[in-house]
């Protein structure tokens, strides 16, 4: 079967409901939807069991900060590839801040291991039954995760930097 | 896991290792030496912290600390604009620049729909490949090193000095090169670099020929190398290894091919695959590259097409210095993409290239601003560098070092 | 008392280039010749000033340049990179040190034996470089002191080599008192390193 975006996303909708894959669009060739929490895991799951697609490998996962969507800002973006077909798709799933909370992906890819660790350390998701949600990047010690938009870039320990030599 | 897919292979593979994890169970109580390996130790290469549990001279138990070079490339990607992200991505793979630099380069002209004339790719491919060539020659000379066989190191270093010299005729940096721009490269290739790559093309062949024979079929790299840091097919997926690493397996995954980007699919070359994933066929898939790699430049050097070495997209390419004096339109785009304000469209793409060491993805989100609003880097180095506790994991500690520099794991990379 | 290295060793032409060190000023007569031990001993310690090469990303790379047979740190008499600090007399630091690594550079230092010179090489190392961000520290000299900054990201191998230069000649002038000092004692102190 050829794998094109059309019919891979009937096959989806088709297994998992039209409510639980939602606002699917193909922003560069990748075909791109949003599901929620309580499906993530299964729907991945089917596209890496089902015969026919063999979605096999996933390549990555970033964590995506967007304050201004009141309840949904925190964003997981999942990227998987079957290399059998040479088929990207990329998942979503929104969570609010509040409650930044995901089923861990580890029992399916051993890579979402290290993956996790780092969207924990960045932006503060929970991956509920990840075997070892500690820090992987910062310091173990440090009270914030520093990729959400309000926290500055610069060290704010620096004293040797005078706001009029950077004009503001 | 879907059990149906093993094959019987792996099931053996997992019956040694269920095997192992219950001796490790049963050794837990007995006696164990700690070690601390790193983070900065003369064998690792960069710093990486691995706390060992050693039965004597074998692993039972490893623990990989990482992030002690964490520099925030994601978050100072948002606060730049897209022309000074360049720099960064020197900086993350360090011994193959040019394909970070051309890989981000070819994300942000996907995302502005730029058509790049088929002379710069061709000037792209020609750049990566050298990079690929100089990145593969430090990790196999370094593995030399640590396997106690210092000669080839020193002697294929002077090479990477040739190969530098090509870099800073083309850019004027040898090391963090910060090349070509987006929209294609900021000059054309100059007679002389031309010549010094055809020098390359001809005295290279000689000393890596030179360089393979010392240790492919020496019998003390072959005992040190063979089954150590073995990883099957399956789980090397399993771990999202790609690049050389995942070819020594048995996988012939390359983006080159799948997904051909920056005219590749011009040239001919073949995809070396390896059998069993273990340092000696890192090795050899490495080797092997070398030799593919040197084909596709003597076919991009001897085809090398006329025309622009840049996209005619004045919003976006700088224009040359002498317009900028003399025209009012260049003097207006010069200043507004030096500033940093250009906008970029709104925008979602997903670009990957076949780095040094397999699939480095570049993953960007536009809002419409004059920075990104999110980068992603896919780092192949952070992604199989996981998987190192299991690959080491029963083997002796000096295979562990071995595992560890035929994995070419580069800290800036991993760390980010 | 230049010793001409052509008059016995003319075998071999690659002895030709050898250059010995000149001799310190001193006062020279029949069958004597005498400086002070100062001098000996300083040049003495910057013809073998043993590296500790503490790498942590580009600047390492090019590093491993400088090591290479194109550029030889050998030539000044650093043949050995020491790995152990105890051994070590330089502590070249190359590249990025974030705040996570900041108490490993303060420990390999201590761990140095006197007399120890520092080299920040690379603009990471010295001020943090371009990496202004919150996980990097911005300086080594905010957990030990420096004695030579080499600029550049990374610097050439000839910057490398001209920074272990400038470490020769702090060596060969530097008091056999000065880490004595009460000064030196108070810079330790204020890095709180004992």
């Amino acid at each position: 079967m050829e794998l094109t975006n059309e019919n891979v996303l009937g096959k989806l909708i088709a297994q998992f409901g039209e409510e639980n894959i939602v606002d699917a669009y193909n922003p560069d060739g990748i075909m791109t939807f949003t599901t929620n929490r309580e499906n993530i895991i299964a729907l991945i799951q089917y596209l890496y069991d089902d015969k026919d697609l063999q979605v096999q490998f996933l390549t990555t996962m970033a964590g995506i900060h967007f304050p201004d969507h009141k309840g949904r800002e925190m964003c997981m973006m999942y990227q998987l590839h079957s290399l059998r077909h040479n088929f990207r798709l990329r998942i979503k799933v929104f969570v609010p801040a509040e409650d930044p909370v995901l089923p861990t992906l580890t029992n399916i890819y051993a890579t979402a291991n290290w993956m996790e660790r780092e969207a924990y350390d960045f932006y503060g998701f929970i991956f509920t039954g990840h075997p070892n949600l500690i820090r992987i990047l910062n310091i173990e010690e440090m009270e914030y995760h520093p990729m959400l938009k309000q926290y500055p870039l610069e060290d704010q320990t620096r004293e040797d930097k005078i706001d009029t030599y950077f004009g503001r | 896991m879907a059990t149906d897919n093993k094959t019987a292979d792996t099931d053996q593979l997992q019956e040694f290792r269920d095997n192992r994890d219950l001796k490790l169970q049963d050794k837990k109580n007995e006696n164990l030496t700690t070690l601390n390996l790193g983070p900065t130790h003369p064998a690792t290469h960069g710093i990486f912290q691995n706390i060992l549990q050693m039965d004597g001279e074998v692993i039972m138990d490893a623990v990989p600390t990482i992030g002690y070079i964490h520099r925030a490339f994601e978050k100072i990607a948002e606060r730049r604009p897209f022309y000074q992200i360049t720099p960064l991505t020197d900086r993350m793979n360090y011994c193959s620049s040019p394909i970070n630099n051309m890989g981000y380069h070819m994300t942000v002209e996907k995302l502005l729909g730029i058509e790049i004339p088929k002379r710069a790719q061709y000037i792209r491919v020609i750049m990566m490949e050298l990079a690929r060539i100089s990145d593969h020659l430090i990790c196999n000379s370094i593995l030399g090193v640590d396997s106690g066989a210092f000669t080839g190191f020193l002697y294929v270093m002077q090479e990477r000095e040739h190969i530098y010299d090509i870099y800073e005729e083309v850019c004027g940096a040898r090391l963090t090169t910060n090349m070509g721009r987006i929209g294609g490269m900021e000059r054309d290739l100059s007679p002389k670099a031309l010549h010094l790559i055809g020098e390359f093309l001809k005295r290279f062949p000689k000393v890596w020929a030179e360089f393979e024979k010392m240790l492919t079929r020496n019998r003390i790299f072959i005992d040190r190398t063979v089954g150590v840091g073995a990883i099957s097919a399956e789980r090397a997926l399993n771990y999202g290894f790609t690049g050389p690493n995942l070819r020594a397996a048995g996988v012939d995954y390359d983006v080159r091919v799948m997904n051909p980007y920056s005219s590749y699919e011009d040239f001919e070359f073949e995809i070396p695959v390896g059998e069993k994933g273990d340092t000696y066929d890192r090795f050899l898939v490495r080797n092997e590259e070398v030799w593919q790699s040197l084909k596709i430049i003597e076919q991009a050097y001897k085809n090398l097409p006329e025309g622009s070495y840049h996209a005619d997209a004045p919003h976006y390419y700088l224009p040359p210095k002498q317009e900028v004096y003399t025209s009012m339109e260049a003097l207006i785009y010069h200043f507004k993409i030096v500033m940093g304000e250009i906008d970029a469209p709104k925008g979602e793409v997903y670009h990957s290239v076949e780095g040094g060491n397999g699939e480095l993805g570049f993953y960007l989100i536009s809002d419409g601003g004059r920075t990104p609003y999110r980068l992603h880097f896919r780092r192949p180095c952070f992604i199989y560098y996981q998987a190192y506790t299991e690959m080491i994991k029963g083997g002796q500690l000096a295979d562990a070092i071995l595992t560890l520099s035929s994995l070419n794991v580069i800290a800036g990379e991993l760390d980010a | 008392m230049q010793i001409k290295t052509q008059n016995f060793r003319n075998m071999s032409d690659t002895n030709k280039d050898i250059n010995m060190v000149e001799a310190p000023e001193g006062h020279s007569g029949a069958g004597f010749f005498a400086t002070s031990f100062e001098k000996v001993i300083g040049l003495a310690r910057a013809n073998s000033l043993w590296p500790l090469p503490f790498a942590t990303s580009c600047c390492g790379i090019e590093f491993m340049a400088t090591m290479g047979s194109t550029y030889d740190i050998s030539r000044f008499g650093s043949e050995r990179p020491s790995f152990s600090p105890r051994q070590a007399d330089i502590l070249l630091v190359m590249g990025t040190i974030a705040k996570k690594m900041g108490p490993v550079v303060k420990q390999v230092y201590e761990q140095m034996a006197e007399p120890r010179w520092v080299v920040a090489v690379g603009a990471c190392a010295t001020s943090g470089g371009i990496f202004d961000s919150y996980s990097v520290l911005q300086g080594i000299d905010r957990v030990v002191p420096v004695d030579v900054y080499v600029p550049g990201c990374p610097p050439r191998p000839e910057q490398i080599l001209d920074g272990l230069m400038r470490v020769q000649d702090l060596a060969k002038n530097e008091s056999l008192r000065r880490r004595h000092s009460p000064e030196y004692q108070a810079l330790l102190a204020s890095y709180n390193i004992k």
